[in-house]
């Protein structure tokens, strides 16, 4: 570990019900939702109709603006229901799973002896392009381009995040092949980022053909955007990949395998949760799949895919993702406190600021809500975000661009090197209680717009 | 919520399109006043922390009120002490509340009263930036101001120092210093020379000597001036750090303002930064001022006298309308010391220079802030290039 790079701002939410490093089920499919607006910059064509047999691995999906990019099936079973929203926008496709789960053959592979073309072929082919996610913008990744350099973080800081050692334990060969995978894509190398207070506990330092980063800090110093800040900067004109690295273990299990298979351990957590621990499981599956989670008979819990920051709020119906690996369950903050803001104590409540006494406790977890504990202001405080963002960005400014639209402002603010998810703790400790990701997204959807 | 979807919902009584819709703002800003909203996460973030604005700006009330009790009990020390009578503790402040609150009263009234219906106009929330303007404003004026002339002012700076820029967060001035400003240069008999800083009705029997001009006023004319004053109240350094001395009703202890200024920095709502480039900026000038012979006042009586030491904690440190910026706080901060003693040295005509060297730096601030935004930009591309 040479290398060490310590982020001096950020801030870990204190929030309970961590998972278990314990595998309490696993879910057989029953139904899985096959969900393009996972995936951003994919508008996306059915290849599919209700009653078709699908294979796992089978496009389901493809983009309209590039046919080659394909969204497979996670399962093998019948297409049981298109499901469509508002203007026939397209929500999900829903597929029923044989009792017998069958692959489609990609082969076994040996990477060593690929070119650049096959590799993409296969990625394309199998559905796990999708995994390749582009910055600028965070979009799916554009086939015809050659990347900078591919980006990896091999841990993660998100709040009750799955534990990498414990998720990945027995895919550290797959994700060297994975590795050795997308070194044929770029000629920048494959950045590898790990954290330095685990560095050797963890079997991941011993990934080869890599350029290796550690670093150390708080969240977000697991975020892949944030470390290539650190790393080398995206500036106006680069183009970079990052492959989460969920995903990285299912590229390399195609590659060793011949399959495309998307199980995943998925950690169940949040302080909703009873006995949180970990499940395998497939994305897609319906959050009724995990029921023995959780008792929503008073209808008060959020489901969220993903984690407390940055996950999708998919509701009691919904699925997993085709990105995540954790559910958070959490209450719905409806109730209204009395006078709560006035309080010297509120014994509850964490705040990151001294304003609360939340800091004369620094071991205590939070049973923390969605209550946005205050109503929306204009930008008052300067100097709360950046102490959450180790970025060299000034934030409030560009957040302010972003809600002006000026693509100068925007682009000299460093709108081209973040995600809204790497701005979600400056919207987490904001007094103001704007929805700085919401204003971050607008910001990259126009840039994508006219910039295009 | 499926039975709900053909039929229209009846808006409340206050809601929006309600009959009573227009008070939409001030019934929620009181809703809210006393009970936190219940409203959750829509997009972005599910969890949010606990602090908003309401706890900010109620820790600044906090901060204020050692200065404002302090105050309250110094206008009646003062009145005693010119009119030479013996009054107790009590009496003063009993004196000196009665005094205030009027102030008070007027500065609340005139300054949420504008406040709830531009908000109810722009159709948002009540913003809570002026519970702390409105507490302020008494404290950096003559006890003896006119209420009529208060509430104008405070209108003229709540309207035209805010409101027209969009309300708290978007205005460049401080309001509570527009305030101070506006009265100061309409009405200079009741805000300026000696004998504004005391409370006296017409007619009340002053001691021999007695005088209401500030240490400021005989700091112009050197450290003899101040030590020979013969006047009522003494002028040694304790005295005017303990705020035993004439002045506008919240500035003059600057032992009641470091309680505040503790309160402010713990709980990290105000800069650092501002407070400590500020005292070394007076200092600075006030150096320079020994060192060229402009004044033989100690340099460290420029932190003590006057607005200076209220100025750096409470109004200086304005998140809205200073620099926004790290690098940018150091160099707004200095220059508000600076120039505030620039003024009290170089400039026969103000005694004062807080008010406006922090006014003149809130509209410099942003222009500040540009040129650091635009340097660290540049470094960094640079630095970008060579890597």
């Amino acid at each position: 570990m040479s290398n060490n790079i310590d982020l001096k701002h950020g801030l870990d939410i204190p929030i309970s019900g961590k998972a278990a490093q314990k595998t309490r089920k696993t879910v057989v499919p029953d139904v899985i939702a096959v969900k393009p607006t996972d995936f951003k910059g994919f508008t996306p064509r059915l290849l599919v109709k209700e009653g078709d047999k699908v294979l796992a691995g089978s496009p389901v999906l493809a983009d309209k603006k590039n046919p080659d990019i394909l969204v497979t099936s996670p399962v093998s079973g019948t297409v049981a229901e298109i499901v469509r929203g508002e203007k026939r926008k397209l929500l999900a496709v829903n597929i029923k799973a044989d009792s017998k789960q069958e692959y489609v053959d990609f082969g076994v592979q040996k990477v060593a002896d690929m070119s650049t073309e096959d590799v993409k072929a296969l990625l394309l082919k199998s559905g796990l392009w999708l995994s390749l996610i582009q910055r600028p913008y965070g979009v799916v990744a554009d086939p015809a381009a050659e990347p900078k350099a591919i980006f990896v973080s091999a841990f993660t800081t998100a709040p009750l995040a799955p534990v990498p050692e414990y998720a990945f334990k027995d895919e550290v060969e797959n994700i060297q092949t994975g590795v050795n995978v997308l070194g044929k894509l770029t000629k920048g190398g494959v950045h590898f980022s790990l954290r330095s207070d685990n560095y050797s506990g963890t079997p991941f330092h011993k990934i080869e053909n890599v350029i290796q980063h550690v670093f150390s800090g708080k969240h977000p110093a697991g975020n892949v955007g944030v470390q290539i800040s650190h790393i080398s900067p995206i500036m106006k004109g680069d183009t970079v990949w990052t492959v989460p690295f969920l995903l990285l273990a299912a590229i390399g299990k195609l590659f060793n395998t011949g399959k495309c298979n998307l199980a995943r351990k998925v950690a169940v957590t949040g302080p909703k949760a009873i006995e949180p621990a970990y499940v395998d499981a497939l994305p897609g599956i319906n959050m009724k799949d995990v029921a023995e989670f959780y008792d929503n008979a008073a209808g008060d819990i959020r489901f969220i895919s993903g984690d407390v920051l940055t996950g999708k709020n998919v509701g009691a119906d919904g699925s997993l993702g085709f990105f995540d690996n954790q559910v958070t369950l959490i209450h719905e903050g409806t109730e209204r406190e009395l006078l709560g803001w006035a309080k010297p104590f509120r014994f509850g409540k964490f705040s990151s600021s001294r304003t609360y006494f939340s800091w004369l406790c620094p071991k205590k977890n939070y049973d923390m809500d969605t209550n946005t504990n205050g109503g929306p202001r204009a930008f008052v405080m300067s100097d709360v975000y950046s102490k959450v963002l180790p970025m060299d960005i000034f934030p409030v400014y560009l957040i302010k661009a972003c809600i002006a639209g000026d693509i100068d402002k925007m682009e000299k603010f460093g709108i081209y090197e973040v995600l809204p998810e790497d701005l979600a703790l400056c919207e987490y400790v904001d007094p103001s209680k704007n929805d700085i990701q919401a204003i971050i997204e607008k910001g990259i959807d126009l840039m994508i717009k006219e910039m295009a | 919520m499926e039975d709900n979807k053909n039929t229209t919902p009846q808006p409340g009584l206050f809601e929006r399109g309600g009959k009573l819709g227009f008070l939409h703002s001030t019934v929620d800003a009181f809703d809210t006043f006393l009970r936190v909203p219940g409203t959750v996460t829509r997009t972005g973030a599910h969890v949010r922390d606990a602090v908003d604005l309401k706890r900010i700006m109620i820790i600044v009330v906090i901060a204020l009120v050692p200065a404002a009790l302090f105050g309250m009990w110094n206008v009646g020390y003062q009145h005693s002490l010119a009119t030479g009578q013996d009054w107790g503790l009590l009496q003063n402040f009993w004196f000196g509340l009665l005094k205030v609150l009027p102030l008070y009263i007027v500065a609340y009234l005139v300054g949420l009263g504008i406040e709830f219906a531009s908000a109810q106009i722009r159709n948002e929330e009540v913003n809570e930036g002026y519970l702390v303007s409105g507490m302020l404003i008494p404290l950096i004026v003559p006890v003896d101001v006119p209420l009529w002339m208060l509430a104008i002012a405070v209108a003229f700076a709540v309207l035209f120092g805010k409101e027209v820029f969009g309300g708290t967060g978007m205005n460049f001035l401080n309001p509570a210093l527009l305030t101070r400003a506006f009265l100061f240069f309409s009405y200079p008999s009741k805000m300026s020379g000696s004998e504004v800083w005391i409370s006296l009705k017409s007619g009340e029997s002053l001691v021999n000597g007695a005088t209401g001009a500030t240490p400021l006023a005989f700091a112009t004319e050197g450290l003899d001036a101040m030590n020979n004053a013969g006047v009522q109240y003494s002028m040694s350094a304790w005295d005017m750090f303990a705020g035993l001395v004439p002045g506008s009703v919240g500035e003059t202890s600057v032992i009641a303002i470091l309680i505040g200024a503790v309160i402010l920095l713990w709980t990290g709502v105000a800069s650092w930064k501002i407070m400590a480039s500020s005292v070394v900026g007076a200092l600075f000038v006030g150096w320079l001022g020994n060192v060229s012979g402009a004044t033989d006042i100690p340099a460290w009586y420029q932190l003590i006298m006057g607005g200076f030491a209220f100025g750096t904690v409470f109004m200086a440190t304005d998140p809205v309308t200073s620099a926004q910026t790290e690098c940018g706080k150091w160099i707004y901060g200095f220059f508000v010391g600076a120039l505030c003693v620039v003024v009290r040295l170089f400039n026969p005509g103000y005694a004062e220079g807080m008010m406006l060297s922090i006014l003149l730096m809130n509209t410099f601030a942003p222009l500040i802030d540009h040129y650091v935004t635009s340097a660290a930009i540049s470094r960094r591309a640079k630095k970008v290039k060579i890597a």
